[in-house]
């Protein structure tokens, strides 16, 4: 009996110890890309190709994904205002569901889907293939060269794109509200404007920032501390993804705590 | 020039180098030969600091390389990596110029286009392959872009990885020559690995074997056949039997 306490509290103990050390080189990690940011020196092509990757190539999932929850969304506050006749709200509740969650939040995971998934299997591709070991022989910095811009470009674009997720969300619910729900076109969109504050926005936005930098930083650290081999590369990607996905998720609750509460 | 003494490696409770020594003196070719998984791969890259050595020394002209200035000494090496190693996103003539496009060595895109070319040619490429991505080369044909990316900046020391594994025996040929050109007409000195004893014979000046984590034998490449190592013997004649255990 007492042995096979001991054994679990032991493999409890490993378990725990193994997060910890998974935290302190992420921490690591983390602190490496930052302080690169202010050590010459910097690969502005690299960078301008990664806005453009992150940015521009991912307007069309985020807009798609926008469009077609802004209109769920409308439908399911008109079915539950209803409940309680208060179906007037719906330009309101799509407004702010949108600002304050949806769009950063489905923005955030869209882009853990398509960008995190995509910078993991292509670095940990380039440690497999020798490419990382390349790139040092040829006395550029990994970090530098891979990690910085990607990781830069996703903080410095997604407010972008959360901006156009807000918006093309709030068109979403106004298409569905003025064309199916029969609202008027001009109060929709007043009370739209009417009920959101400076601080909707901000906040959308800077959770834009902080999921663009979750996001690019779980790709490069999965990709460059990927195992050899097509099931090394494949796990990087499995687990940058999930990381982070649950980690967006984990800041959008303590941002909207920060945010908004009282 | 290179020296390497008592150097140990281990990957977890894997001791892959135990003890080994090796020197290299300026403008020799030096190929090292040994088994799969004995570690030559793990020697260069412990040069060049790709992999952190336990224990041991290594200078480069009297030079500890975990110490000074990495760039400088980087900008010394060039190396031609087992399976190239291109990158993907860049046509081959970035590749091959990656290093004159940015650091230290950089120079104007025009000139960089044109040493690239350059050394293109050298390894027998045509200017048409400049704008091609390296997916699109075939794998003697990357292998040869991986050696002009190599002595692009005309190093004074070059590492060639496993340069022929996976070509045919032609095109082996064409790439054992190259380096043997490219390293007397650069002056260079070079370490190579190989398992291959058509390059040892084609490329070495001097050859050492690596063999349970330490240099069993080196000598010049004239006295291997009669080196009367039996370990030596066994691996130039591909002999299953012997004392290297045929499974490892």
């Amino acid at each position: 009996m007492i042995a096979a306490v001991s054994s679990f509290l032991a493999s409890l103990g490993a378990a725990f110890l193994g997060v910890l050390a998974s935290v302190g080189r992420l921490g690591v990690f983390t602190g490496q890309t930052i302080s690169h940011l202010v050590r010459p020196p910097f690969y502005g092509r690299e960078f301008a190709h990664a806005l453009l990757q992150i940015g521009f190539f991912s307007l069309p999932v985020v807009g798609l994904t926008a469009l077609f929850t802004g209109g769920a969304l409308a439908l399911q506050i008109y079915a539950g205002s209803a409940r309680f006749s208060a179906e007037a709200v719906v330009p309101q509740i799509v407004a702010i569901g949108m600002v304050r969650e949806l769009g950063p939040v489905l923005v955030g995971l869209m882009i853990a889907a398509r960008v995190t998934s995509s910078i993991a299997a292509e670095i940990a591709t380039m440690k497999v293939t020798e490419q990382i070991d390349a790139l040092v022989t040829l006395s550029t910095h990994p970090m530098k060269y891979l990690t910085l811009p990607r990781v830069l470009a996703a903080t410095l674009v997604m407010p972008l794109l959360v901006g156009v997720g807000d918006i093309v969300g709030i068109y979403g619910g106004y298409l569905v509200g003025t064309g199916r729900l029969g609202f008027n076109a001009a109060a929709y969109l007043q009370n739209t404007a009417d009920f959101l504050e400076p601080l909707d926005v901000i906040s959308s936005l800077a959770k834009g920032a902080v999921f663009g930098f979750i996001a690019a930083l779980m790709g490069c650290y999965y990709g460059m501390n990927s195992e050899r081999g097509a099931m090394g590369v494949g796990r990087a990607t499995k687990s940058s993804v999930v990381a982070a996905a649950i980690l967006i998720l984990a800041a959008n609750f303590l941002l909207t705590e920060a945010f908004f509460s009282a | 020039m290179i020296t390497i003494e008592n150097l140990h490696k281990s990957f977890g409770s894997n001791a892959v180098l135990r003890g080994a020594n090796l020197h290299v003196p300026k403008g020799e070719s030096m190929v090292v030969i040994g088994g799969s998984g004995t570690g030559k791969s793990v020697l260069i890259k412990s040069v060049l600091g790709l992999i952190q050595q336990d224990s041991g020394s290594i200078t480069v002209d009297g030079k500890d390389v975990n110490k000074g200035d990495r760039d400088a000494f980087l900008a010394r090496f060039g190396m031609l990596f087992q399976g190239a190693a291109l990158f993907d996103s860049l046509p081959v003539w970035q590749n091959v110029a990656f290093r004159l496009l940015r650091g230290s060595l950089k120079k104007p895109k025009d000139e960089a286009r044109a040493i690239a070319i350059e050394k293109l040619r050298r390894v027998g490429l045509t200017e048409d392959v400049a704008d091609r991505l390296p997916a699109e080369l075939s794998g003697g044909m990357q292998k040869r872009v991986g050696l002009a990316r190599a002595i692009a900046a005309e190093p004074e020391i070059i590492f060639f990885d496993e340069p022929t594994t996976g070509l045919d025996p032609i095109m082996s040929g064409v790439i054992n020559d190259l380096i043997r050109e490219i390293v007397t007409e650069m002056g260079a000195t070079a370490i190579t690995i190989t398992h291959d004893m058509t390059s040892v014979r084609a490329i070495a000046d001097k050859v050492a074997m690596l063999h349970a984590g330490k240099i069993r034998w080196s000598g010049p490449v004239g006295d291997m056949d009669a080196s009367n190592d039996p370990y030596v013997d066994q691996f130039i004649h591909g002999r299953a039997e012997g004392p290297i255990e045929a499974v490892r």
